[in-house]
């Protein structure tokens, strides 16, 4: 089963209890934040508290990620250092703007990982948070094989922009479909920006429904609260798993008789048609609407 | 090894407060404040003295105000106000 990344959860890096807790809510990803959530006199000892979390708090199956400060501050480095020592799924690189960003990131973590003698074990993310990023989103995505997924951080995006962000999102709707297209084409993951304002459950669950629709993978979020609303928009209808279920037992009986094309219901199902029901099937996994046994 | 007034880690649930300053004694004396004293105290004071122990820090006196805080925040305050103290990162 492929990974999911519904939800991909911020968690600030220098606040212990919160790093403790935050897998018992069942985000798909957690990502320890090095960067803005940390002050300037603080990166030292939050660089430190999630390089033991990672080493010893155990997160079971769930993503773990680490978002560095930029490597051309005093801490990116060091942060590169101290998350892939610490065995770090991914490393999520900010305010990404251009390939060589992603290469000279991959040469620090290649370092490292010489030294562990672990080349090639820790994955990149991206955070697209500017104009020249958006452009830039493909050249991104192929920078490196170790690329796992591009994310819109919207805040910064705008800003750069000069738009204001609204609750249609209609200032986003480009970054958000030239991230997805791109993500897609370099065949990773796409996740969309976080939303903030914790007291406006309707509008969020508006913006994850547009998101799903637009394509991603799932969104980044900043509490527990935004969990359920994402998994219930991203859990499949009833009858998009019956028709998954269909297809996937009618491959399996095609395979076994050695055939690569079927039809089901007398329509011809290809190869995009199986993707998809896959996918639907992965989902009705992880929200729990079906088991591993009944699709046996 | 010079050492200064150093503190690291907060007051917040979860957390520990590690003070280190220089002290005219030999090896690490820890005074330890804890809501969990009676069944961890210890424990947390092992985990102090053997992470400045990996570090080489000695004759420091070490306040430990510890809220519940895991082994793991433990180590990790401990280490941060040791390379306050001593100027020693441990990142290369």
């Amino acid at each position: 089963m492929q990974r999911l990344r519904r939800t991909m959860m911020f968690v600030p890096g220098n606040n212990p209890a919160m790093m403790q807790d935050a897998f018992i809510y069942g985000p798909d990803s957690i990502m320890l934040d090095l960067e803005d959530s940390v002050t300037m006199t603080e990166k030292d000892a939050a660089r430190l508290l999630v390089h033991n979390a990672l080493k010893t708090i155990d997160y079971g199956n769930t993503e773990m990620v680490v978002r560095v400060n930029p490597l051309n501050t005093p801490y990116g480095k060091k942060d590169v250092e101290a998350v892939v020592k610490a065995g770090v799924h991914v490393i999520r690189m900010p305010k990404t703007e251009t390939a060589d960003e992603i290469r000279e990131l991959e040469a620090e973590i290649e370092k490292v990982e010489t030294e562990l003698g672990c080349v090639g074990r820790t994955q990149i993310m991206a955070a697209i948070e500017s104009t020249l990023g958006v452009i830039n989103a493909y050249q991104i995505a192929t920078a490196s094989k170790r690329m796992m997924g591009i994310a819109l951080g919207a805040e910064d995006y705008c800003a750069n922009l000069k738009a204001q962000r609204t609750p249609e999102g209609m200032e986003l709707l480009q970054a958000r479909q030239t991230i997805v297209v791109a993500a897609r084409a370099a065949g990773i993951d796409a996740l969309d920006t976080v939303y903030s304002n914790l007291n406006d459950m309707e509008t969020f669950r508006k913006e994850v429904e547009l998101i799903k629709t637009l394509g991603f993978d799932g969104k980044s979020i900043i509490n527990p609260r935004q969990i359920e609303i994402v998994n219930e928009v991203f859990a499949p209808t009833e009858k998009a798993i019956e028709k998954a279920k269909t297809i996937i037992a009618a491959i399996k009986e095609a395979e076994k008789r050695g055939s690569g094309v079927i039809a089901v219901n007398g329509k011809m199902v290809d190869r995009p048609v199986v993707i998809r029901a896959q996918r639907t099937i992965d989902l009705a996994i992880a929200s729990g609407i079906l088991t591993q046994e009944e699709l046996s | 090894m010079e050492i200064k007034n150093a503190s690291a880690g907060t007051l917040e649930s979860g957390d520990i407060l590690i003070q280190i300053g220089p002290s005219e004694q030999a090896g690490v004396q820890i005074n330890l404040k804890s809501t969990v004293a009676y069944q961890f105290g210890e424990q947390i004071k092992k985990v102090i003295s053997e992470t400045l122990n990996d570090l080489g820090v000695t004759n420091v006196e070490v306040n430990a105000t510890d809220k519940g805080a895991l082994d793991c925040t433990i180590k990790a305050r401990v280490t941060a106000a040791a390379v306050r103290a001593t100027g020693k990162d441990v990142w290369a």
